[in-house]
């Protein structure tokens, strides 16, 4: 343990604690627990801090401020500790249940948009009670507004916050199982084993545990003490296992909210403005457009004009019907190069030049999607005294409160259940299609599926926003002595939930009053290379889009740019890329994972004029990662015909290895990974959003080019670092800088340039935009023209 | 509201929709059947994609009038049946891939994948690299490349 982790210690206790015990024969640490009064066995972790972790100083604006010259925050304490710290304290209110049946169920305050959570929690949960992996029903909690900080699915917290408290109850539950076992076959309960969900005693006798569910219930609280057991003694953890739902998804029975029966819930869709925002001004036809064959209703709303149909084909011919005066967006008249001025008049200053060497650099990365396949959708059931709520949330506490309060309600009479998501990308942490639609079944009093189309979700969705980096690094003879960062982006919406968690932790983190974006930057950001003097700022300016977070955040742009400016000083020392790096990385985690990249994309190797290989380094989440790629960059690549796709270079290989301290899954890590590098891939090379007129032009995945078939690298490999601190880092979106980064140093490789403008091909519209009236299109009629 | 008859996943169905309803809207909201999802409505992102009559197809284009009482639409649920199994081999192959991260765009990807080993098998050939990058069905889990491993395997067990 490092003396920057002791100084985490008091926000993240549970999370490092542990780490501490054992090694002078001590005997195991223990974990205080619940059996709840309950009709079946039902346990919680009890949430008081361990004693050693509690006494331990919080880190302090001070401390901070006396480790300069490189005061990187995030090694007194980072984004994740301050979420796990926040969670920790109601972790007595999530309970694994024992039922009659010899399943194990527990409820996760958490949303499974797939990345493998319920399978990773499942794993947990057998891991410590010895029970089959099928047997444990994970599935996904309504809002519980009690949980306060503990049910905000972000920052891959969700493993980081959740590994010990669930493995606690898990093990109360087994104790509880051992005792009601050893009363039902006379014997003692040190001479049973549970295995397979079977207790079994000395003699052969043997007992399941849903027989046992009901004696080992409790009619009272019970407080006990556990141990968890040693990383030694696993047999599921950190075994690679396929996810628990994997059979519902390739036979098509898996449920997402559109897919839901909810009695008369109508499918319905609303007429959006031809600009980002406008408002309606009045609608010329709503009586014609309420007759047409299955509309059921029409009505105005705050973001459109709602339709109610048999059908969402009848929704999607009456929106298309509707005949609206609108009023002005937020961004009326706005392009990419009016925001671009924006952002330029809001730069900070990187300060005097410096008087060594430098290299100084600006890199400009456009408005994206963060678009999941599932289309926003929700479903909405709003009664005058009541309200029942269906969609996938990342912060379903938060939507909570806001359709209460939309609505008029208190927060009890609205229930919210979270449903399994069709990807998130950060659109989830959202609640955009759950308001709407509470309002449009408050509106017209009937239930309501909404589904907002395609071109609704890409033009007025959630946009990772614009942003420049600005770079600088001065360096003399093999020393780099500074490294300035200034990130100047369009606002971040972040009014999710986290920041009510910040707002409960203020005094406890060491930023003083440095504002909400900030904190989240200077808390998630940090300079793994020994390169001196370093600081790094975010300024934001324009708060007239539909922003949020995207899949790794700031992380991808900020680190996109370091990474580009690293190969530049390795040029500028005389040093090829990876060595570098392997020089200037400060731990030996970061150069592990660094060498086996380049180890196992064998670096350096001869290749043909136009192709290059490309390596960068990312860490965050308690992890780290590192990317090494080829790219073909020759005419003929570039060129491939691809109808109505972006081809241009092609990843042709890639290698990464991750460290994620441990990995609970790692079969479900790789797949993480895997979707992480289409993602950089997609970022750097080929996915934006152009805004002219005040609208996005986007309006179909053929005009938004994120990674398709014909853009994925034919090879691929993917390694997992064998177990280093041993508690679970955040693995959902680490990969993502790294892969951006590693893509755009490798195409600066190839190019002989230095690409400072992304994606790449941002400066080419390679589509023809759909009309924006009406705001839908129409759907084909060739269909069975195209049978193949 | 006229009538149209055709044949959903081996057995004859006879909804009442307008002539220009197009299938995914018949399958979903009228007859529940909620295997094939909406990701565009305009035959772009191919997570509609099923049968009709064994053919890759994408009923977010396809007005219900132009299906007859013969054709057979064989959606993700119906899958299985046409191998006489539990699971397609394309399903299993899946499966021991572990090929799904969220699941939105999975039963369209498993459709299409085996309609194009039928395609290129009827071709006379092997699936090539070429074939795979010409698939166009989006995964924004980008979980591509053990799509592409899971193909050539269901393939081989097909």
């Amino acid at each position: 343990m490092t003396g920057d982790d002791r100084d985490r210690r008091d926000l993240a206790g549970p999370r490092t604690a542990r780490s501490s015990t054992g090694a002078q024969g001590i005997g195991r640490r223990r974990f205080l627990g619940y059996v709840l009064a309950a009709p079946t066995l039902a346990t919680a972790a009890e949430p008081a801090l361990a004693p050693e972790a509690a006494a331990a100083g919080a880190p302090s604006a001070a401390d901070a401020a006396a480790a300069v010259p490189s005061p990187d925050l995030t090694e007194l304490v980072d984004l994740n500790d301050v979420m796990t710290a926040a969670a920790w304290p109601t972790s007595n209110l999530i309970k694994v249940v024992v039922n009659k049946d010899g399943t194990v169920s527990f409820a996760l305050p958490r949303a499974e948009v797939g990345q493998g959570i319920t399978t990773s929690t499942a794993m947990l949960i057998a891991e410590e009670m010895d029970v089959p992996l099928d047997r444990v029903r994970v599935t996904l909690a309504d809002a519980r507004p009690e949980l306060a900080f503990n049910q905000l699915t972000g920052a891959s917290n969700t493993t980081i916050s959740t590994y010990t408290p669930i493995r606690v109850a898990a093990a109360v539950a087994r104790g509880r199982l051992l005792e009601a076992a050893a009363v039902e076959l006379g014997a003692k309960a040190t001479d049973l084993t549970l295995k397979a969900g079977v207790v079994t005693d000395l003699a052969g006798g043997s007992i399941g545990i849903g027989a046992l569910a009901e004696k080992a219930a409790s009619d009272e609280p019970r407080r006990v003490s556990v141990q968890l057991k040693e990383r030694g003694e696993f047999t599921v953890i950190g075994t690679p296992r396929n996810r628990i739902d994997a059979l519902e998804a390739v036979t098509g029975r898996k449920k997402f909210a559109m897919d839901l029966d909810v009695p008369d819930a109508g499918p319905t869709m609303v007429c959006r403005p031809p600009t980002l925002n406008g408002k309606v001004g009045s609608v010329a036809n709503a009586e014609q457009v309420s007759g047409m064959p299955g509309v059921t209703h029409v009505a105005v709303i705050s973001t459109g004009v709602a339709v109610r149909a048999r059908t969402f084909g009848q929704c999607i011919d009456a929106v298309r019907a509707l005949r609206v005066s609108w009023r002005p967006g937020s961004a009326e008249g706005k392009s990419d190069a009016s925001v671009r001025e924006e952002l330029r008049d809001a730069e900070l200053p990187l300060g005097l030049p410096p008087v060594t060497p430098s290299v100084e650099a600006t890199f400009t990365f456009a408005f994206r999607s963060n678009s999941a396949l599932e289309p926003n959708c929700a479903i909405a059931d709003v009664r005058p005294d009541r309200a029942e709520i269906w969609s996938g949330l990342k912060a379903p506490i938060v939507a909570k409160q806001a359709i209460a309060a939309k609505l008029g309600l208190p927060p009890h009479a609205v229930t919210v259940h979270v449903t399994e998501s069709g990807g998130s990308f950060g659109r989830r942490l959202f609640f955009d299609a759950a308001l709407e639609a509470a309002e449009i079944s408050r509106k017209i009093g009937e239930p309501v599926k909404l589904m907002w189309h395609r071109a609704d979700d890409s033009r007025q969705g959630r946009t990772h926003p614009m942003a420049t980096s600005r770079v600088r690094a001065a360096y003399l003879g093999k020393s780099v002595l500074s490294y300035r960062q200034r990130h100047t982006s369009v606002a971040t919406d972040l009014s999710h939930g986290l920041g009510e968690v910040f707002t409960a932790l203020a005094a406890r983190l060491p930023v003083g009053d440095i504002g909400f974006s900030e904190t989240f930057f200077q808390l998630s950001q940090s300079t793994p290379y020994d390169f001196g003097f370093h600081s790094r700022l975010l300024a934001e300016t324009d708060k007239g889009f539909n922003t949020g977070s995207m899949r790794n955040v700031y992380s991808p742009d900020v680190t996109c740019a370091r990474e580009l400016v690293v190969d530049r000083l390795a040029a500028k020392t005389g040093k090829d890329p990876f060595s570098f790096r392997r020089d200037f990385l400060r731990d030996d985690r970061s150069r592990a994972a660094l060498e086996k990249v380049a180890e196992a994309g064998n670096w350096g190797r001869a290749m043909p004029e136009g192709t290059a290989q490309g390596i960068a380094f990312h860490s965050e989440y308690h992890a780290v990662s590192a990317v090494l790629v080829e790219i073909d960059c020759r005419p003929e690549t570039v060129g491939r015909p691809i109808r109505d796709g972006v081809t241009g270079p092609r990843v042709t290989r890639a290698v990464l290895a991750v460290d994620v301290g441990l990995a609970v899954n790692p079969r479900g890590l790789e797949a993480q990974m895997m979707g992480c590098l289409m993602d950089g891939i997609a970022l750097t090379l080929t996915s934006s959003l152009h805004l002219r007129d005040g609208y996005f032009l986007e309006a179909s995945w053929d005009n938004y080019f994120y990674t398709r078939q014909w853009n994925t690298p034919p090879e691929l490999e993917i390694i997992v670092m064998p177990t280093t601190t041993g508690e679970p880092g955040g693995a959902g979106e680490l990969g993502v800088a790294a892969s951006m980064a590693a893509v755009a140093c490798a195409y600066g490789r190839a190019t002989g340039t230095m690409p400072t403008s992304f994606p790449l091909n941002h400066g080419t519209l390679s589509f023809e935009p759909k009309p924006t009236v009406p705001p839908v299109p129409a759907s084909p009629t060739d269909g069975l023209d195209h049978v193949r | 509201m006229p009538e149209h008859t055709f044949r959903v996943n081996g057995e004859q169905v006879t909804v009442e929709a307008a002539d220009s309803e197009r299938l995914l809207w018949v399958l979903r909201d009228i007859l529940g059947i909620t295997g094939p999802k909406y990701g565009c409505g305009i035959n772009v992102c191919k997570a509609c994609t099923s049968h009709v009559n064994g053919k890759a197809a994408n009923p977010c284009a396809i007005p219900v009038k132009d299906l007859r009482p013969t054709d057979e639409v064989t959606t993700i649920e119906g899958l299985a049946a046409t191998a006489g199994a539990e699971l397609h081999p394309m399903q299993q192959a899946w499966l021991d891939h572990d090929v799904a991260q969220c699941g939105y765009c999975q039963p369209g990807q498993i459709m299409a994948a085996v309609a194009l080993v039928r395609r290129v098998r009827e071709e006379g050939r092997r699936i090539t690299e070429d074939d795979l990058d010409g698939i166009r069905n989006i995964c924004r889990c980008g979980t591509y490349v053990r799509i592409r491993e899971a193909i050539k395997d269901g393939a081989a067990r097909m």
